[in-house]
């Protein structure tokens, strides 16, 4: 069963879970044997951008020692093959150039949508 | 005998705050109903959903007591789906996500909920018929 | 056929998201596919036939049929008589017989 997660909210909770939840979520289940592949639409395609650092949280005493890594976690699920799209529109709007994403990460139309749906058995929109 | 469908529902939101909980709660009691075995798994802020730590209050605003508000408290939901469940020979599994439980301090559950991981929410969405990810915003 | 059920909770007013998410279903429907659109929650705050939503007629002339929750619309004060004529109200219930069919459903 071949999942596609659609990911959307991009930055909730990251700094308290020192994760994305669904990028989190989505390795688990491939470690688990999910063949699960991502699509970042909307806010989410600022996942594909390279540079990101939530580094130097203080909070009072406590300091962050482990700050959410997305360039990271996104660039790992790649390296354990999952395939991660991003809607190419979504990026020219918010005006993240195709040069500046991560390697590796596809960029696709929206038109291109109607047929990535079709080769997936689920959809989960998160 | 044909065995009956199931379904498998995955939910994200802490009690009290969106709509969704409502509606969520409406399509399990709704899927029980219609004969369907179901499954949910209570990610992040939902696995508070089944926390027996909940009270409810009386409404000083409306003029009433804690029995005449009969405030609800979505850990009585889910034993009345429980309940329903029993009643109509159906299958229904409740499973909250282990850290997600841990963050939250969540010790305290409805009897009958228990305490996995995305790798059974992988497994129940492979042997059932579909699955609704309910996400949060 | 792959089938999609699509479900709107979100006002349609409240973003440009709504006219994404119709557009998705017009080009699913080209495709091939057959496609359902379930308005839920604040969703249905398009069903009103004085509000101006022009997608549902697109959808409904791709012969996408359009369902909205009744509890939903009765708790926001839509009467039966208001809703447009391109949406059908419905209980929740029919959102389960189209997740039990396999749709693929997301969740907006």
């Amino acid at each position: 069963m071949r999942v596609l997660q659609i990911i959307e909210p991009a930055y909730r909770a990251t700094l308290e879970e020192q994760d994305d939840t669904v990028l989190w979520f989505t390795r688990a289940i491939r470690g688990a044997g999910a063949p699960a592949d991502v699509l970042l639409i909307g806010t989410a395609v600022s996942y594909a951008a390279r540079g990101q650092s939530a580094e130097g949280l203080e909070i009072g005493t406590w300091s962050q020692r482990h700050p959410p890594a997305i360039e990271l976690e996104v660039t790992k699920l790649l390296e354990s093959g999952a395939r991660i799209s991003a809607v190419t529109e979504d990026l020219e709007e918010r005006g993240i150039s195709a040069r500046s994403i991560i390697r590796g990460v596809e960029l696709l139309s929206r038109d291109a949508l109607s047929g990535l749906f079709g080769q997936y058995d689920r959809i989960w929109k998160w | 005998m044909v065995p009956a469908k199931s379904l498998t529902f995955l939910l994200m939101d802490a009690p009290y705050e969106q709509t969704r909980t409502a509606t969520a709660f409406r399509l399990l009691d709704a899927a029980l109903r219609l004969g369907f075995g179901v499954r949910v798994f209570a990610y992040e802020g939902a696995v508070s959903l089944a926390s027996t730590l909940q009270k409810p209050h009386a409404n000083a605003i409306h003029g009433r007591s804690l029995e005449e508000e009969d405030h609800p408290t979505p850990h009585v939901w889910i034993s009345a789906l429980v309940q329903l469940a029993q009643e109509r020979g159906a299958q229904f599994e409740w499973v909250n996500c282990g850290l997600c439980v841990d963050e939250r301090g969540v010790t305290e559950v409805v009897s009958g909920v228990r305490r996995g991981s995305p790798a059974d929410f992988w497994k129940m969405a492979s042997e059932s018929d579909n699955t609704l990810v309910i996400p949060t915003r | 056929m792959p089938s999609y059920l699509l479900i709107e909770t979100r006002d349609p007013f409240d973003s440009s998201c709504f006219i994404q998410h119709c557009e998705l279903a017009a080009a699913l429907v080209r495709d091939g596919g057959k496609v359902t659109l379930f308005l839920l929650e604040n969703g249905v705050l398009g069903a009103r036939s004085t509000a101006r939503l022009p997608q549902l007629e697109k959808l409904n002339r791709l012969g996408v049929p359009v369902l909205a929750d009744e509890f939903a619309l009765r708790e926001r004060g839509i009467s039966g008589a208001e809703i447009v004529d391109q949406v059908k109200a419905v209980p929740l219930s029919t959102l389960v017989d189209e997740l039990a069919t396999g749709a693929k459903a997301l969740w907006n």
